[in-house]
């Protein structure tokens, strides 16, 4: 039964050594294909990140305007409390300053995919140094490293991060995303750890030490590829909280705070101060990150289930 | 069992220990360092000078932080800089503590109160649009950012249908007796009922952002729980038995399926101050998230160092506490 964060990493780790019956012949990623592509959640997942991807590589064509054009500047009146209504030419009418809202929206897709990816990579990336690091040579580099990530862990996710953009002085798209990829280091580093130990007394990685293969070749060719399913679903699981975070970052006024090039999480902290009259500021990019969010979850949980052995049947 | 209780104290005054080095040296990390976080960067040089003696800047290191960890240890933090500014940290802590434990109180029992049964439901009709229902607004709840949510809550709720208070713990003016700082009971001690009905209403819609991600976690584990134990033979054999379903749920589904329900809610309350940022943010409630808030906005470091110990305590010491009470509920534990 899976139930806290670290157990969730820990089941994850150990999917990599369970009993690999089921159907004969058939490799894993085959068979959990075969399983996925009639999984209607995960069809929905990839379909709303599909789009998304389409949307943000097309983003230069497709925005009908220019999105840090205050174009719509003289309907906007900070005594009158007025934004641009949505009119003919602007569907979604202005921002703040008179940006065009739907340009800004559609353009925005590609600076928060990108916080989402760069996060979970160098999340990832720590993570792997420090988790191969602690699950191959042990002993007390092990110790080391797991004490450390254990204090990482003892402060809830989204404070430890917040507490970490704060260091910075002058916050930038940058900033945010180191903060929000930190935290998620001591979880991928238990995750790799945790595959490293189940499969170091496993049959393949015993046959390959009696055939005298060399330590680190056995750590990068036979350890390493045999992690790569559980890490895939975290990375997954990460990139919607990345994005998520990076948005309550802005929320806290500790994002970037030039907003020239669009981002959905700074939008939506932007438009906290005028949500109550004004609340389509904040919808709409609250929207695109609630559905993209949701299509990462839905497609790192679906992964998860076709991943585990004990579904193969 | 009591030399398991000692050793997992003892890892957690290490990684309490480890933490005050994190947040003394965190202070340090700081552009400009803490002079120029307490003072502002156009402060004067003499100024400057004579904080850096004052603060014992001009210390080893190994000793600063010796000072620091002493005068932690007495309770002195340093002054609140930006949230109450010239209070005691301590001060600030204890004055907001009760806001922030009462509404996660009132928050928890929303997630359990909805989260557990539904969950048990949803097992129960497995497949069903109920079922799915459930299941995909879970996974909606999790996607959605919470202060987001709480805007939405505040919007419809507050500001469009004017049926709740938009912020705050008690409407201004209201004649209650202070006793215990938990609103809402010290109205029903003092028999003064609209002063708890006011702190009650207060709390609904900060209280039903804060409880969305718990609900949505304790639903989803709930089910898969349920889900599990249904397989298993011993509730095949009770049912075979002619066993009625209430005494079914009551002997075997639930009590075997509650074991890592419990652990999820003590661990969902150990995170809440991080919800409690965001949402007591927006509805200006003047409990610890809201005092984090403006700490990080406003850089208030001697209260952030506190807060950030204290919820980082506070979610090492619940997961002790669940990781104790599985050994008292599941005998399997402790036998290992």
């Amino acid at each position: 039964m899976v139930t806290t964060r670290k157990e969730r990493v820990d089941a994850l780790a150990r999917m990599s050594t369970d009993d690999r019956e089921g159907e004969a012949g058939v490799s894993l990623a085959v068979s959990a294909w075969r399983r996925l592509r009639r999984n209607p959640v995960f069809l929905v997942g990839a379909a709303i990140i599909g789009t998304f991807v389409v949307v943000a590589l097309l983003s230069p064509w497709l925005a009908p305007h220019d999105p840090s054009e205050w174009m719509l500047a003289d309907q906007v009146s900070k005594a009158r409390n007025e934004i641009p209504p949505p009119q003919p030419g602007h569907p979604l009418g202005g921002d703040q300053v008179g940006r065009d809202l739907l340009s800004r929206l559609l353009v925005g897709s590609q600076q928060t995919l990108m916080v989402g990816v760069f996060a979970t990579v160098i999340g990832l990336g720590g993570g792997l140094v420090l988790g191969t690091l602690a699950g191959a040579i042990g002993g007390w580099v092990d110790s080391a490293v797991m004490r450390l990530v254990d204090v990482m862990l003892s402060i809830p996710s989204l404070l430890a991060a917040v507490s970490i953009g704060a260091l910075f002085a002058r916050p930038s798209q940058f900033t945010v995303i180191l903060a929000v990829a930190i935290v998620q280091i001591p979880i991928f580093a238990r995750l790799l750890r945790g595959s490293m130990l189940a499969q170091r007394n496993s049959d393949h990685v015993l046959a390959a030490r009696a055939l005298g293969v060399r330590p680190r070749a056995i750590v990068f060719r036979h350890m390493l590829p045999n992690s790569l399913g559980p890490v895939i679903v975290q990375a997954t699981l990460v990139l919607a909280v990345a994005i998520i975070d990076a948005a309550a970052l802005s929320f806290l006024g500790l994002g970037n705070p030039d907003d020239s090039v669009p981002e959905w999480g700074q939008m939506l902290g932007n438009a906290q101060t005028v949500i109550d009259s004004h609340p389509n500021l904040a919808f709409w990019p609250a929207g695109c990150i609630i559905a993209v969010a949701l299509g990462f979850t839905l497609v790192g949980e679906s992964l998860r289930d076709a991943l585990d052995p004990k579904n193969r049947r | 069992m009591l030399r398991y209780t000692v050793r997992r104290l003892l890892q957690l005054l290490g990684v309490v220990l480890v933490l005050s080095m994190l947040l003394f040296g965190w202070l340090r990390l700081l552009p400009g360092g803490p002079v120029s976080a307490l003072l502002g960067e156009r402060a004067t040089e003499e100024s400057r000078r004579q904080l850096t003696a004052q603060l014992g800047l001009d210390q080893p290191i190994f000793v600063q932080y010796g000072k620091f960890l002493g005068r932690a240890l007495s309770g002195d933090f340093g002054s609140s800089t930006g949230v109450q500014p010239g209070d005691a940290a301590l001060e600030v802590f204890l004055q907001r503590f009760p806001a922030t434990l009462e509404l996660s109180f009132f928050a928890i029992v929303l997630a359990v109160l909805f989260g557990i049964p539904l969950g048990y439901l949803a097992a129960r009709r497995r497949g069903t649009w109920l079922d799915n229902l459930g299941v995909v607004g879970s996974l909606v709840g999790v996607a959605v950012p919470v202060f987001f949510l709480a805007f939405l809550l505040k919007y419809v709720f507050a500001v469009e249908l004017g049926w709740l208070p938009a912020s705050g713990r008690q409407t201004g003016g209201i004649d209650a007796t202070r006793v215990t700082g938990f609103f809402v009971l010290d109205g029903l001690l003092t028999r003064e009922w609209d002063a708890a009905w006011d702190a009650l209403q207060h709390l609904v819609l900060p209280a039903m952002a804060l409880a969305t991600i718990p609900f949505a976690v304790v639903f989803r584990i709930t089910r898969a729980a349920v889900l599990d134990v249904l397989d298993e033979d011993y509730v095949r054999t009770a049912e075979s038995k002619g066993l009625t379903t209430p005494v079914i749920r009551r002997r075997h589904v639930l009590r075997n399926a509650m074991l890592p329900v419990v652990t999820t809610i003590g661990l969902q309350t150990g995170a809440l101050l991080a919800g409690a940022v965001l949402t007591e943010k927006v509805f200006a409630f003047p409990g610890l998230g809201e005092a984090l808030a403006i700490g990080f906005e406003r850089r208030d470091y001697p209260v952030l160092q506190l807060l950030i110990i204290v919820a980082a305590m506070v979610y090492v010491l619940v997961n002790l506490v669940v990781d104790l009470s599985y050994a008292v509920i599941d005998p399997r534990v402790r036998v290992r």
